[in-house]
């Protein structure tokens, strides 16, 4: 089945039947377990630690602290290596450290036979601290003579600013001018399966790692440099992986893993985080605060927009300004025809990390953006819709960071169908003045997102294609299934390039770093796209090769056939086949004097990054003495070039809106401003939606031809997360006239609202 | 302190010799090899360790082992027999109703369950999400689950043999 089918998934039959194996999966009676002793202070330093007695346990192999490991610091973040060194990731992190930056802080582990042994020593573990005030929220972080969190380094990590046309006169031009604050808290992933990895050596030097990463071949490099070993020398094999959503897009557990089972004579030793563990002490979203300002004329064109963003990303740089920095530069492509400007820093505070999360900031600062642009077409009197109409990205505009046109685009179009399928003009033309206690709203907001991360990084990827004995062709490629879909999108490539009934394309699942062509792995929305092209190129050389080994044997010209399913045929003669493909591959495996095995083994870099757009509509009811909102009707409208499986691409659609509903109406790690302590890293009391929490959730396609892509392409897994937030706001100011500037919208936020606005 | 318990696992009657401190998701991963069954909190709140107990559904990760004993237990591994899935099975493939697949077993224990129980009743959407409310899913919004346990009820679905 080819581009723009429904396939089924082919990893579908293998997760309905419970035999995709994940990482905790492969089970081994010898495995060690090993525990990490974590910090119960948020800020402070470890004066002194006894192990002497967790040591003595029955069942424990060893116990390590800081004082064990090596002095290398090392950067997290899952991005590719940066040849130009002064742009590489902030290299913070040892393996175990004594100064303590969050509540939950790596300061020693403990190996044990069993999960209960680990437990019980850690128990035994004495430790005393020095205790340091938490620098938890930014006025603290940025106050004068504030204790630097990471010694010798700014609390402000980076920090940045730029401007594309006149802002100065843009404002000065500006016939209405709005300006507000906005804030988002953070969040988790709460992908179903935590953290978890292990680790062995097959010999005296080759480390072997399983890990439920989206990243393998990052994860070993990490590996290698955190440790100091060549990267050569480790081998990362990733399996099916229970979501991630950004937060395996960091090296978490592989590092430490590797260091232990070093230690421990090549034994396995294996970490799976707890829940409580995994949302505590791996990744979440950055907590933000943004100023915007926005300028207009008086008929609705707006002339320049300002914002000035803060990014808290916790006790550690994790991936540094990178988030902070992107999401500036991708919402610039919504609204092109205008000056902008863009400053940004990121702080370190005594909270946990905050990482990547699916759209990389742009949630963030798109809530922050659309929810300044409905308060600015409210003070002009303009239609929301029609002002992003207006004023939104349309085909062959000019990027506003590299003034090159904008090849695909269908903004408006998703600003059109969406406003049809929640019927606007029809319930606005019905709006009479709402004063009761329940009231009903409309909203809408817009994003842009990009493709992958170039030019701030390379955009590699590679595929292998094998043509088998059997006529069939296994498909190997870097990027990584991380339930999004990757390996169906592929099969269809290759599929629709050499012409291969879908069943005899089997794809390789597994990425294994010691034999899997090179990806950097799945994140920015990148895979389908860049592996696209790679797979493209791959599969067009093997046909080629097919079909010139088929001119050999049949005499033909090999402009003159074609592959057609499981036959080659002449191209005027479509159905009549003059050799099948069993026939020709047993002929180039066993012919004993022509022919060898039929492979194409492709590295393609990628040099575009095209923007996606789409948009959200929402009707909601608000219980107004409740203080709750109900979602009626909500419907993402998305461009994101040719959709290649209508199936998978709704999945990933739905699946993001639901996120982003729980961002906008329940979700939030609560962090005591005091202590620094999380006081709801479960599933029980942090709120992620259920089935019974969430609407009917409804999704349409704008489809263009992205032309920078093998198959018309463009990103899709992240972007629907973006923008229900601002659009359930948008449709809440709309039902009650009371703006609220911060997510969630849980019912004590709009109480303290409702009751500052006279409401209640 | 260890203990025999005699069991009925898909089908098929089981001794085992169990540490008594043992959750039966313990038992039946690491005794029986049954890795369908996955562990997403431990403690009751996701539901991905959901299998069917005699004919109701549990959380395996808060169900001691030793209370399994003399019961019957259905896990993922027993729903498609002899090649072919079950309905719901099918339904979870063919609606797209499967991403990253961590939360898919419990949730199709769930449905197959809800679905046996309710075969020939007039149901409503919001039942089937109130049936399906203690299994957690990060990928797909629930929108395809949904209409996957609408359409196993839909007339003319007859039960897997």
């Amino acid at each position: 089945m080819a581009i723009g089918q429904p396939a089924n998934r082919v990893d579908a039959v293998a997760k309905v039947t419970g035999r995709a194996r994940y990482t905790d999966d492969f089970y081994r009676p010898d495995m060690l377990i090993a525990k990490y002793f974590r910090s119960t202070i948020a800020h402070g330093r470890v004066i002194s630690i006894d192990v002497s007695k967790a040591k003595a346990l029955n069942g424990v192999e060893a116990v390590f602290t800081y004082e064990d490991v090596p002095k290398i610091k090392y950067a997290t973040a899952g991005h590719p290596y940066a040849l130009d060194r002064s742009r590489a990731d902030v290299a913070d992190t040892l393996l175990l450290d004594r100064q303590i930056r969050y509540m939950g802080d790596e300061i020693a582990i403990v190996v044990a036979v069993d999960d209960l042994t680990a437990s019980e020593a850690l128990e035994l573990i004495e430790v005393e601290y020095e205790s340091y005030s938490p620098l938890i929220s930014p006025e603290q972080v940025l106050s004068k003579g504030a204790r630097e969190i990471h010694p010798g380094q700014s609390n402000v990590i980076g920090e940045h600013q730029f401007e594309c046309g006149d802002l100065e006169q843009g404002f000065s031009q500006a016939e209405v001018v709005h300006e507000g604050q906005y804030e988002t808290h953070m969040l988790q992933h709460v992908h179903i399966e935590n953290h978890t990895a292990f680790a062995y050596m097959n010999d005296l030097e080759h480390i072997v790692i399983i890990s439920s990463t989206q990243i393998p071949h990052i994860a070993r490099r990490i590996v290698g440099e955190a440790l100091d070993i060549p990267w050569g020398r480790v081998r990362v094999v990733k399996p099916y992986i229970g979501g991630g959503f950004g937060a395996k897009q960091d090296v978490i557990l592989e590092p430490i893993l590797a260091f232990l089972t070093m230690q421990l004579d090549g034994r396995p030793v294996k970490i799976s985080m707890t829940r409580e563990e995994c949302m505590l002490c791996t990744r979440n979203r950055h907590p933000m605060t943004a100023t915007v300002k926005i300028g207009t004329l008086k008929d609705g064109t707006m002339v320049a927009r300002h914002m000035d963003t803060l990014f808290s990303t916790g006790a550690y740089a994790s991936h540094g300004h990178s988030i902070a920095a992107a999401s500036g530069s991708k919402n610039t492509l919504l609204y092109p025809r205008t000056a902008i400007g863009y400053h940004a820093r990121t702080i370190y505070n005594n909270i946990p990390i905050a990482g990547a999360m699916r759209a990389y900031g742009s949630p963030q600062v798109v809530f922050a953006l659309e929810s300044a642009v409905d308060d600015t077409a409210r003070k002009i009197g303009i239609d929301p819709v029609e002002f992003r109409i207006q004023n939104g990205a349309r085909q062959n505009d000019l990027n506003p960071l590299n003034q090159k046109p904008i090849q695909s685009c269908g903004l408006v179009e998703c600003l059109e169908k969406g406003r049809e399928l929640i019927g606007w003009q029809e319930k606005m033309s019905q709006r009479r003045q709402q004063t009761g206690n329940i009231r009903k709203g409309l909203g809408v907001a817009c994003f842009s997102y990009g493709t992958g991360t170039y030019p701030m990084n390379v955009e590699i990827a590679g595929a292998r294609i094998i043509l088998n004995q059997d006529g069939s062709v296994h498909v190997q490629t870097g990027a990584t299934e991380i339930g999004q879909g990757s390996d169906t999108v592929v099969a269809q490539m290759v599929s629709q390039t050499m012409g291969l009934p879908m069943e005899n394309i089997h794809i390789v699942s597994t990425q294994d770093t010691d034999v899997t062509p090179f990806d950097p792995g799945a994140y920015a929305s990148r895979q389908a796209y860049i592996v696209g092209n790679a797979v493209y190129k791959a599969a067009s050389e093997l046909r080629e090769k097919i079909l010139t080994y088929a001119a050999e044997m049949t005499d033909k010209s090999v402009s003159d056939l074609e592959i057609e399913g499981r036959n080659i045929v002449l191209v005027d003669q479509p159905g009549k086949a003059i050799i099948s493909l069993i026939d020709l591959a047993l002929d180039t495996y066993y012919h004993t004097d022509r022919g060898g095995q039929l492979t194409a083994d492709v590295s393609h870099k990628t040099l575009a990054n095209p923007a996606t757009f789409g948009c959200t509509f929402v009707d909601i009811t608000v219980d107004i003495s409740l203080c709750r909102i109900r979602i009626n009707e909500i419907f993402n409208v998305h461009d994101s070039g040719v959709i290649l499986n209508h199936s998978t691409a709704k999945g990933q659609v739905e699946g993001g809106m639901a996120m982003g509903i729980g961002a906008a109406l329940s979700e939030q790690v609560l962090i005591d401003p005091e202590s620094g302590k999380v006081n709801n890293n479960n599933m029980l009391d942090y709120k992620v939606p259920t089935m019974i929490d969430l609407p009917d959730i409804g999704c349409a396609f704008v489809e263009t031809v992205e032309p920078t892509s093998a198959y018309g392409n463009k990103s899709l897994g992240e972007p629907p997360v973006i923008s229900p937030p601002p659009a359930i706001r948008n449709a809440l100011l709309d039902a009650t006239g009371v703006a609220i500037n911060e997510i969630p919208l849980a019912p004590q936020v709009l109480f303290r609202h409702f009751k500052q606005a006279g409401l209640i | 302190m260890n203990q025999n318990i005699t069991l009925t696992v898909n089908g098929r009657e089981k001794t085992l010799n169990i540490d008594v401190r043992s959750s039966l998701l313990e038992v039946l991963r690491d005794q029986l090899g049954l890795t369908s069954i996955k562990q997403g909190c431990g403690v009751g709140e996701c539901g991905a360790c959901t299998v069917i107990i005699d004919d109701d559904i549990i959380d395996s990760c808060i169900y001691l082992a030793v209370w399994a004993d003399g019961k019957s237990v259905r896990t993922l591994e027993g729903e498609s027999k002899n090649a072919v899935l079950s309905t719901v099975q099918k339904g979870y493939v063919d609606e797209g109703a499967v991403q990253c697949g961590f939360c898919t077993p419990g949730l199709i224990m769930t449905t197959t369950s809800f679905v046996e129980k309710n075969r020939g009743k007039e149901i409503s959407h919001e039942e089937i999400r109130k049936a399906h409310a203690g299994n957690t899913c990060r990928c797909t919004g629930y929108q395809t689950i949904l209409t996957v346990a609408g359409k196993c009820l839909e007339p003319g679905k007859e039960p897997d043999e």
